[in-house]
C-alpha cells in the first residue's frame, strides 16, 4: 500500500517556509505561494519582505535617533537591517525589541570608530523602557528627614521601575542630549566620562549625568545594600564621592519610591492607628 | 519608507503631559463605552491637543492595542485622557490568529487587561497571522484557505474571545500572494468561522479593493458575497500602488494617504444596503495635520447620514449598482 506523502499530514499554511524567506532575501518565496491566475509572485512577496525589514528597520530608527543622528540615515538603516535579519523581534511589544542593538553595535566593524556609539544605544534602550514603565510615586525628600540621624546609614531603597544606570567613559550625557534635540549641538570631546541614571518621576523620562562615584553608589542601591554600605564602596571606588550630593540627585530625580527602614523604626510617620479614626 | 499598515508602535514622539493637563481626578468621568454608527479615525498622540480642541463631528477613537500594553507612562495617561471624551475601540494587530501556532497566553492576559481598563466599544483583530516560532515578523501575512486553517483559526478565535469575556470582529486582509492550496474562497471562509465562533466582522472596504485589484477580481462581486449582516465597523484606509512581475497595479494597504475614490464608492454601496456602521479612517504613517484627517472622518459622516435618511433605506441589502 502507497504511503502518503509528508504533504497530505503538513498543514496548510508553511509558516515556517514563508517566514524564512521574509528575512533572507536570497530564499527563494516558498512554493505554494502564487500570482493571481498562476502569475509570477516574486514582487508580490516581496511586499512581505520589504514590509517586514522595514518597519522593523523603523522601529529601531524610532527607538535610536540619537545613534542614527550620529552616524545618518544610510548608515543607520544598513547596520539596522543587519541586526533585523539576524536578531528579529521575539516578543509583539516592539517598544521592548533591540535589546541586543548596542552589543550588536559594539561587534559591527564598520562602527568601530565610533567607541561611544554602543553606550548611546544602551541610554536609548533604557530611555524607552522607562518611557513604558510602571507608574510608581517616587519618595517625598521630607521622607528622608524623618530617619533618626544615627540610623541614617542603616536604611535602604526600592528603586523605581524606571531607574536605570548606564556606566560610561564617554561623554554619554551630552552626546544623548545633543544628538536628540535636548541641548544645541556643538563641537564636545567624547572621551569625558559621563555615566547617567534614568528616571521617570512622572510621566516624563529624565537623564541625569553622574558625579564621581554615584554610579557605585546608586549600583549597591539597586542591588538591595544599605546607604551606609553603597556610600563605603563609591568612596572605595572614588575618594571625590559626596553623599549629600548623591541622596540630593535620587530624590530630584525620583530614583527611589520607598525607604526600608533599619529595624525598629519606621521610614514614615506613624500610620493612624484604627482608634483615631 | 515602510508600506507595512503596522510601522509606528514603538513610541509617540512628543511629550504630551501639556495637553493631557497635570491633574487627574480619582474616577474621571468617561464617555460612554458603545460606539454609535458614525465616523471615527485612528487616535495617533500628535494629534491629542488638535482632537480635544476641535472634534469636529469625529464619534469614536481606535488605537493599536499594543501600543497600550506598557505598565505605565504617557501612553496610558493619554489614552485615559482620550477615553474621558471618546468611546474607543480596540483594534489588536499582533495576535497572530490565522498563525499554526497556539495564541501567546502573556498577550492574550495583556489584551483582557486592556479591554477590562478601557471598556472599548469595539474589539477587533486580523484574519492573518505575525509570530512563529518565537519569531514576530511585525507584518499582517496571508494564509491559505482550507477546511484545516478554518479549524486552527476558529480555536484561536474561541480562546481569544474566551480570554476577553466578548466576542470580536475579525478584519479581512490585503493580501498581495494567493496559494496554490487553497480550497475555499475568504468570503466563504469569514462566513464560516462567523457561524462557529459567534464573532462579528470588520470590513475593511480599502482591503476589498486592494486585494480585488491584485488577485484579478470584481471587488464589488467579492462585497456581494460578503456577509454583510455579521459587519460591525467598516475600516477606509489609504493605499499606495506598485506594479507586479508582469507589469499589472499592485497595490499596497499602506495607510498613508486619503482613502481613493474607488474605495469611496464601494463604501457607499455597502452602506447603502446595510445602513449606518461604525467607520474608522485609518492614517497611521506621514500623518497629516488633524483637519486633514478630521475631514476623512466627515465624508464618511455624510455617506452615513445619507444612509439614514428615510428615502434610501429601501435600497438595503441590495449592493449591486
Amino acid at each position: 500500500m502507497p504511503l502518503p506523502s509528508d504533504r497530505a499530514f503538513a498543514y496548510p499554511l508553511d509558516a515556517a517556509g514563508f517566514g524564512a524567506g521574509l528575512l533572507d532575501p536570497a530564499r527563494a518565496k516558498p512554493q505554494s505561494v502564487t500570482g493571481a491566475h498562476g502569475k509570477a509572485a516574486e514582487k508580490c512577496y516581496n511586499v512581505y519582505r520589504n514590509n517586514v525589514t522595514v518597519s522593523l528597520i523603523d522601529a529601531l530608527a524610532d527607538i535610536y535617533p540619537a545613534v542614527q543622528e550620529l552616524v545618518g540615515e544610510r548608515f543607520f538603516r544598513a547596520m539596522a537591517r543587519d541586526y533585523v535579519r539576524a536578531h528579529p523581534p521575539s516578543s509583539p511589544l516592539l517598544f521592548r525589541y533591540g535589546e541586543g542593538f548596542a552589543d550588536f553595535i559594539e561587534g559591527f566593524a564598520p562602527a568601530r570608530e565610533l567607541a561611544y556609539l554602543p553606550d548611546v544605544a544602551r541610554l536609548e534602550r533604557a530611555w524607552l523602557t522607562a518611557y513604558h514603565a510602571a507608574d510608581r510615586e517616587p519618595i517625598a525628600p521630607d521622607e528622608l528627614a524623618s530617619i533618626p540621624q544615627d540610623r541614617v546609614g542603616e536604611i535602604g531603597f526600592e528603586m523605581h521601575p524606571a531607574f536605570a544606570l548606564v556606566a560610561s567613559r564617554f561623554s554619554l550625557f551630552r552626546l544623548f542630549m545633543m544628538n536628540r534635540g535636548f541641548m544645541p549641538l556643538e563641537r564636545i570631546d567624547a572621551s569625558l566620562a559621563e555615566p547617567v541614571m534614568v528616571t521617570r518621576p512622572q510621566a516624563d523620562v529624565a537623564v541625569t549625568r553622574l558625579a564621581p562615584g554615584e554610579p557605585v553608589f546608586l549600583a549597591r542601591l539597586a542591588a538591595g545594600d544599605t546607604l551606609g554600605q553603597a556610600a563605603a564602596e563609591a568612596l572605595a571606588a572614588e575618594t571625590a564621592f559626596d553623599l549629600g550630593h548623591a541622596l540630593a540627585s535620587v530624590l530630584a530625580a525620583g530614583a527611589a519610591v520607598a525607604i526600608r527602614a533599619p529595624a525598629g523604626t519606621t521610614a514614615h510617620p506613624p500610620a493612624t492607628s484604627p482608634e483615631d479614626r | 519608507m515602510t508600506d507595512s499598515p503596522l510601522a509606528r508602535h514603538v513610541a509617540p514622539a512628543a511629550a504630551t503631559a501639556s495637553a493631557i493637563g497635570k491633574t487627574r481626578s480619582a474616577a474621571p468621568a468617561r464617555a460612554p463605552a458603545a460606539i454609535a454608527a458614525a465616523a471615527g479615525v485612528s487616535f495617533k498622540h500628535d494629534h491629542l491637543a488638535a482632537i480635544l480642541d476641535d472634534p469636529g463631528t469625529v464619534g469614536f477613537l481606535e488605537v493599536h492595542a499594543e501600543n497600550y500594553m506598557g505598565d505605565g507612562g504617557h501612553p496610558h495617561r493619554t489614552l485615559e485622557r482620550v477615553r474621558r471624551d471618546f468611546p474607543l475601540s480596540l483594534h489588536g494587530v499582533c495576535m497572530s490568529i490565522g498563525g499554526p501556532g497556539p495564541l501567546n497566553e502573556d498577550h492574550l492576559a495583556r489584551f483582557a487587561a486592556l479591554v477590562e481598563r478601557y471598556q472599548p466599544g469595539l474589539v477587533s483583530e486580523h484574519l492573518a497571522w505575525s509570530t512563529h516560532d518565537d519569531v514576530f515578523f511585525n507584518d499582517l501575512l496571508p494564509l491559505p484557505y482550507t477546511p484545516q486553517t478554518l479549524d486552527r483559526v476558529c480555536e484561536h478565535i474561541d480562546r481569544m474571545q474566551t480570554a476577553i469575556g466578548r466576542p470580536i470582529l475579525l478584519e479581512n486582509p490585503a493580501t498581495y500572494v494567493l496559494f496554490d492550496n487553497a480550497t475555499m474562497s475568504e468570503t466563504d471562509f469569514l462566513r464560516a468561522i462567523v457561524a462557529r465562533t459567534g464573532c462579528g466582522l470588520l470590513l475593511d472596504v480599502n482591503n476589498v479593493f486592494v486585494s480585488a485589484t491584485n488577485h484579478g477580481y470584481s471587488a464589488r462581486q467579492y462585497l456581494d458575497d460578503f456577509p454583510l449582516d455579521h459587519v460591525g465597523e467598516i475600516h477606509l484606509a489609504g493605499h499606495s500602488e506598485q506594479t507586479d512581475d508582469e507589469g499589472d497595479p499592485l497595490l499596497i494597504d499602506s495607510h498613508d494617504r486619503p482613502v481613493a475614490d474607488p474605495v469611496w464608492a464601494l463604501y457607499d454601496a455597502v452602506i447603502a444596503a446595510t445602513g449606518p456602521i461604525p467607520t474608522l479612517v485609518e492614517w497611521d504613517s506621514d500623518l497629516p495635520e488633524w483637519p486633514v484627517l478630521r475631514a476623512q472622518a466627515e465624508a464618511a459622516n455624510r455617506i452615513l447620514s445619507a444612509a439614514s435618511q428615510p428615502h434610501r433605506q429601501g435600497h438595503r441589502h441590495a449592493l449591486a449598482v
